[in-house]
């Protein structure tokens, strides 16, 4: 009698465990496991990506449809080059699509957003996004900014 | 000034002894010849006792702390207009550091003192001495279904302790503070890396886990069989798990989160 | 009687000692079989020791301990436990495991060594239990029980597997004159009804001179005295009389090594 109310504890204790860590994989790491396997990759030139870092959301209309998989630096044209994979069942990117890089409020981080264009035909795995708009460098800004003031 | 020289290299050389014997210990009772037919049972009542038992404390505790980390983290983000990001503060030094080192150091006082001082009560009154005569190794019998109940606990405590803690914070700043419960869970879950930051906190768990229960098991069974003798080695089991627990969590951190 | 004749347990020559200390110093004793043989001797001689050299927990520095022929210090591990089935050990604190019943506790060699059904170890275990007299107590937990009974469990459990040799460590210490009494009552009886050879370490003299078909007395790592207890009675020895007779004062001095009492007396407090 009292070896089975301690497997049943223990069993509970076990159980208890196993879904503790099924919570913090979805509910807190987010961990989405339908979106493991399904996607194909498309390709985007940046002139400067700001502080994009992989695994960053890929975005339309604030939706996300995706994350950044790689970034590296294309040697040829000096420019940085985000691999990024967008959901199978987002279908409907045209291949004049736009990407830029955006910021989530003021100091949030940094993601993709991409806008669809009016072409026929789809975005395709291993495709690339030619129409790409920089991350905005408050530095950039700032000494824009200052620029005008002098010159007015 | 000499004697104290000597007094030191003398305690140095006991303790680099005992920490032989220790690795003898863990030799004779795990790898040498395992029987987990046999020892299931034997596992299943240690469990109860290093786990099931311990499960209340952590679970207050963890709530407890997660409560705190809300509140300290509201009072100090929301001069920064941050406060939603409260979540992934509270989640992400819980499931790194916190929960880890707080369960390793709760499990040291609650589980390896009582460890410690049943093995050395069994010293005391010859039970492991009779063991031996009867014909079975109480390496394989006492020391071995401790020890796994030791690693095997851990992590799983450490993975409730988290969980609780976020519920705890999730009170606090949602509940009572007002923040938005979206906003909330999805700057944790934009935050929190499953691979990066939940699974390296469960192997800290698992590394505290061995250290704590091989610290508390090797006391109790190299202590000196008196009342006095076993007072000492429980201390020594807490003294060392904490300062152990304490030392490793920044080598873990430095080696996983660090750039060095 | 010729000790000599048909001994179970012979130690030759046998030296052991722990650290700087030497416990014993090329000891012979030999035991014969089916008799009950005492080991007595002052606190602190070492005489637990020897029946843990005799169980193989330690081994000695020098010299043989043959149980039957077998030298046991050189034994493997499993040549180790097969010599030790045939060994019993009543522990002085009676080392019964805390966590099980006195049932279980009876028949955990039981289980360990054989592959009865639990009909047939309940059996065994209910008869061993009327042995001592303790069958009513079966189900009750050790930290329920007193020390005598305590100390019957755990003689019920070393002659749980019906074994050649009984070793008793310190059977009678810290007991009351009754629980006394029936310690010294079974252990006579045992060793006649079982036949095996019985070991039994003890500085009470009355209750081991009572029941030991021999007996050897040690001191100083030798073994200073030995035979019958008649024969002992009239050794002319100061400190073997001073043994058996319990004087205060003689070879082994009422006090502690000390300087000079009236010279420390006269120095004052430093």
């Amino acid at each position: 009698m009292r070896m089975r109310t301690m497997e049943i504890s223990v069993g509970f204790l076990m159980l208890a465990g196993f879904l503790a860590l099924v919570v913090l994989a979805l509910n807190v790491s987010g961990l989405n496991l339908s979106d493991q396997g399904g996607g194909y990759k498309v390709y985007a030139r940046f002139d400067n990506i700001g502080g994009l870092t992989p695994r960053a959301k890929v975005a339309m209309s604030g939706v996300q449809i995706g994350e950044v998989t790689a970034i590296r630096l294309d040697p040829q044209m000096l420019m940085a080059e985000v691999e990024m994979k967008i959901r199978d069942d987002v279908d409907f990117l045209s291949t004049d699509s736009s990407a830029q890089i955006l910021t989530s409020g003021l100091l949030g981080e940094q993601y993709i957003g991409i806008t669809s264009g009016a072409e026929d035909e789809m975005l395709a795995d291993g495709d690339r996004i030619s129409d790409t708009q920089s991350a905005l460098v408050l530095e950039d800004l700032i000494g824009k900014f200052l620029f005008n003031e002098v010159s007015d | 000034m000499l004697d104290w020289i000597q007094s030191l290299g003398h305690r140095g050389l006991s303790r680099l002894a005992a920490f032989g014997r220790a690795g003898q210990l863990l030799m004779q009772s795990l790898i040498a010849r395992p029987e987990p037919i046999t020892m299931f049972p034997l596992l299943i009542k240690q469990l109860y006792f290093v786990g099931v038992l311990s499960l209340i404390i952590i679970v207050v505790s963890g709530g407890f702390i997660g409560m705190v980390l809300g509140l300290q983290g509201y009072t100090i983000l929301v001069d920064y207009g941050s406060e939603q990001a409260v979540g992934q503060m509270v989640a992400l030094s819980l499931v790194r550091e916190l929960a880890p080192v707080v369960t390793a150091l709760l499990f040291a006082g609650r589980a390896g003192s009582a460890l410690t001082a049943e093995i050395g009560l069994m010293k005391a009154t010859e039970q492991l001495a009779s063991f031996e005569m009867i014909g079975v190794d109480p390496m394989r019998r006492i020391i071995a279904p401790r020890l796994w109940a030791g690693f095997i606990s851990m992590p799983i405590l450490t993975i409730i302790f988290s969980v609780v803690g976020v519920w705890g914070g999730a009170l606090v700043a949602v509940e009572w503070l007002g923040i938005f419960d979206g906003s909330f869970w999805a700057n944790m879950q934009q935050a929190v890396d499953f691979r990066a930051d939940v699974l390296n906190g469960v192997i800290k768990a698992v590394v505290f886990g061995f250290v704590v229960t091989w610290i508390a098991v090797f006391e109790g069974y190299d202590c000196i069989p008196t009342s006095e003798g076993i007072s000492q080695a429980t201390t020594r089991t807490v003294v060392f798990s904490s300062l152990a627990v304490l030392g490793l969590d920044f080598l873990l951190t430095a080696l996983m989160f660090g750039e060095l | 009687m010729d000790p000599l004749s048909d001994n179970i347990i012979d130690i030759r020559a046998m030296t052991f000692s722990r650290g700087s200390r030497t416990i014993f110093d090329s000891i012979d004793i030999q035991v014969p079989r089916s008799k009950v043989t005492a080991i007595m001797g002052p606190s602190g001689t070492g005489k637990t020791t020897l029946l843990k050299l005799i169980g193989g927990q330690l081994k000695p520095d020098a010299g043989q301990i043959l149980l039957d022929g077998d030298n046991i210090p050189t034994l493997g591990r499993s040549e180790l436990f097969a010599a030790r089935e045939r060994m019993g050990m009543l522990f002085q604190s009676g080392a019964l495991f805390t966590d099980m019943s006195v049932f279980e506790n009876v028949a955990f060699p039981i289980r360990v060594h054989t592959d009865l059904s639990a009909d047939m170890i309940r059996d065994v275990v209910l008869m061993k239990l009327q042995a001592v007299g303790l069958r009513g107590a079966a189900d009750l937990m050790p930290s329920e029980l007193s020390g005598g009974m305590a100390r019957r469990v755990a003689l019920a459990r070393a002659i749980a597997l019906d074994p050649d040799i009984v070793m008793y460590d310190e059977p009678f210490t810290g007991q009351d004159p009754i629980a006394m009494g029936v310690l010294v009552n079974l252990i006579r009886r045992l060793n006649q009804a079982l036949g095996h050879t019985s070991i039994v370490v003890s500085h009470d003299i009355n209750e081991t001179l009572s029941i030991a078909d021999y007996v050897y007395i040690v001191a100083d790592g030798r073994v200073i005295a030995k035979g019958s207890p008649e024969e002992l009675a009239s050794v002319e020895s100061d400190q073997v009389r001073q043994f058996m007779q319990g004087l205060p004062d003689g070879p082994v001095p009422f006090h502690y090594p000390a300087p000079d009492y009236l010279q420390q007396l006269l120095q004052g407090s430093r």
